[in-house]
């Protein structure tokens, strides 16, 4: 089954993971923690995509107007969290995705301390049979 | 020779043949759309069977043969075009055909057309340079749309589009004559260049797949260079993607972070990659008149001589930026050109020429400016702005190891490094 795992961190001045209090150790530490994380999705068979997002002090959020012409809002740089990336995932069950949420929600922040940050987890819904 | 090693080369066989197959194919037979979806669909064939079964005696000739008989499968399905489909299958039912070379002496003038022909005006560039990579470069669609990352339909959709539009811009197949020809020429190498770009900065994510498209962009840019041997800026455009290329082991780490060039190991560099980027331009620029291509080549080959970063003759750099400055309107020149006088005059006389960029709409707000700004702040030891202008590159930018490598700087810079 498929599952998309959203990676929220928290938002403010600092933009994207608060990261300018960082040390550069710290900084690496975390980069690489991601390095090896995908990796071994790969590894697992367990890897369908994953992508990083700029940080959302472009973001834009649009609407249709009466005229069917784009209405904006944003930026929205002081969000309290945002979206940092994504992953899609095709695992054996619920718990594995779970599992998986969990390790990248520890990934280490400052001083090697785990950030537990907020994963969102939804299932994908499967695709109807494709005619052919 | 091994089975790993048979399929290797069937496919750079398969590459190689690709444009002169489907120029026979679209000559003979008309439609070039058509040709080239008969062609792929040969290649495919051919990159199935003969690695188990061997590459046969002509592949050429195979491979036309298999296309034509593609070509009359679609057309006997198609009413309207029964007479055309009598051509093929005619040729089709000589058995002898192809054992033969079908289009003797034209081959090479074919790649031409072709690369003319998929880089047409009126395709976007993502269109042009798929439709390179396919009917020129001999890719198979799931290639093409691995290595930018989209899925295979999408990728699909996008070539078969971009065959629509060449339809209804009703161009012949045969080289455009006089100026037409030289604009036309203008827009393949940049369609060459920016295959080269996409491999290697990949703006989109890690992707290792990515540096096979610098490949064939070098591979395209010698195709190239075959038809016209006596074009200074194709030498040149050669030139640059060798020497840009030869950089390639150095600039990345072991978790792809980004190693800006200063900081590179020269012995990493691909020696003769440099040794054929820099007998090209050298005989390039003293042979004709001077373009752009050759300039960026020239830059390069002053990098790729210089020992170490300490010894890069500057003086030379900042002199061919000033050139090519005054050749094109380039913000990114005028950017590369500051950054080169800061190495002569000093970080503040490059931070100066950096403030006519502000002013301008293409480059104003855009993360190099604000990159290179961050790194002369911190040669001139202004480490605040350094670390406000990094973090603020950072933020722009939409390639996941220059970010990091931003990030870094700044968080070094905050950390008293």
């Amino acid at each position: 089954m498929r599952y998309m795992m959203m990676m929220n961190t928290p938002g403010g001045k600092g933009g994207d993971y608060r990261i300018n209090d960082w040390r550069p150790e710290d900084f690496k530490a975390h980069i690489a923690f991601m390095h090896r994380f995908n990796a071994a999705l790969k590894e697992a068979g367990e890897f369908v995509d994953a992508q990083g997002l700029t940080p959302p002090g472009e973001a834009k959020l649009v609407r249709a107007g009466a005229d069917g012409r784009p209405v904006t809002d944003g930026p929205f740089a002081e969000s309290k969290e945002f979206l940092a990336g994504f992953w899609i995932l095709e695992v054996e069950n619920e718990a594995r995705a779970l599992e998986l949420a969990a390790a990248v929600s520890a990934a280490p922040g400052p001083r090697g301390a785990p950030l537990n940050m907020g994963i969102e987890l939804r299932r994908i819904m499967s695709a109807p049979p494709v005619e052919g | 020779m091994t089975e790993r090693g048979h399929g290797l080369d069937a496919r750079h066989l398969l590459r190689d043949l690709a444009p002169r197959v489907l120029g026979a194919v679209a000559r003979r037979h008309g439609d070039f759309a058509d040709a080239e979806d008969a062609v792929q669909e040969a290649l495919i064939a051919a990159s199935t069977q003969w690695p188990s079964a061997g590459i046969p005696t002509n592949p050429h000739g195979w491979l036309y043969h298999v296309a034509v008989r593609r070509l009359a499968d679609q057309r006997r399905s198609d009413d309207a075009r029964r007479k055309r489909e009598e051509a093929a299958s005619a040729e089709l039912h000589d058995d002898a055909a192809w054992l033969r070379d079908p289009d003797t002496g034209a081959d090479e003038d074919d790649s031409l057309v072709l690369l003319f022909m998929c880089c047409h005006p009126a395709l976007t560039s993502p269109s042009a340079i798929a439709l390179t990579l396919r009917a020129v470069g001999g890719l198979t669609t799931a290639e093409i749309a691995r290595a930018f990352l989209v899925p295979e339909a999408t990728m699909a959709q996008r070539i078969s589009r971009a065959k629509q539009q060449i339809r209804q811009s009703g161009v012949p197949f045969a080289l455009p004559e006089g100026d037409e020809r030289m604009g036309r020429l203008d827009a393949v190498m940049h369609v060459i260049y920016l295959v080269f770009n996409e491999g290697y900065t990949s703006s989109a994510g890690p992707g290792l797949a990515r540096t096979d498209l610098a490949e064939e962009a070098i591979r395209l840019a010698r195709l190239l260079r075959a038809q016209l041997p006596g074009d200074g800026e194709v030498a040149g455009l050669l030139a640059l993607l060798l020497l840009t290329h030869s950089r390639s082991a150095a600039r990345t780490g072991p978790a792809g972070e980004l190693i800006p060039l200063d900081e590179q190991d020269r012995a990493l560099w691909h020696r003769a990659s440099i040794d054929e980027g820099i007998a090209l331009v050298s005989g390039a620029l003293s042979s004709g008149e001077v373009g752009p291509y050759q300039l960026q080549a020239a830059i390069a080959a002053v990098h790729a001589e210089s020992p170490s970063a300490a010894e890069t003759d500057w003086r030379q750099v900042l002199a061919l930026y000033g050139v090519l400055e005054r050749m094109s309107d380039n913000p990114i020149v005028t950017l590369n050109r500051a950054v080169a006088a800061s190495m002569v005059h000093g970080p503040r006389a490059g931070l100066a020429l950096l403030d006519a960029l502000d002013a301008d709409p293409r480059i104003a707000g855009h993360y190099r400016l604000d990159a290179v700004r961050a790194h002369l702040h911190e040669r001139a030891g202004d480490r605040t702005d350094a670390i406000a202008r990094f973090r603020a590159a950072a933020e722009r930018t939409a390639s996941a190891p220059e970010r990091d490598y931003l990030l870094l700087k700044a968080a070094r810079l905050a950390d008293g490094e």
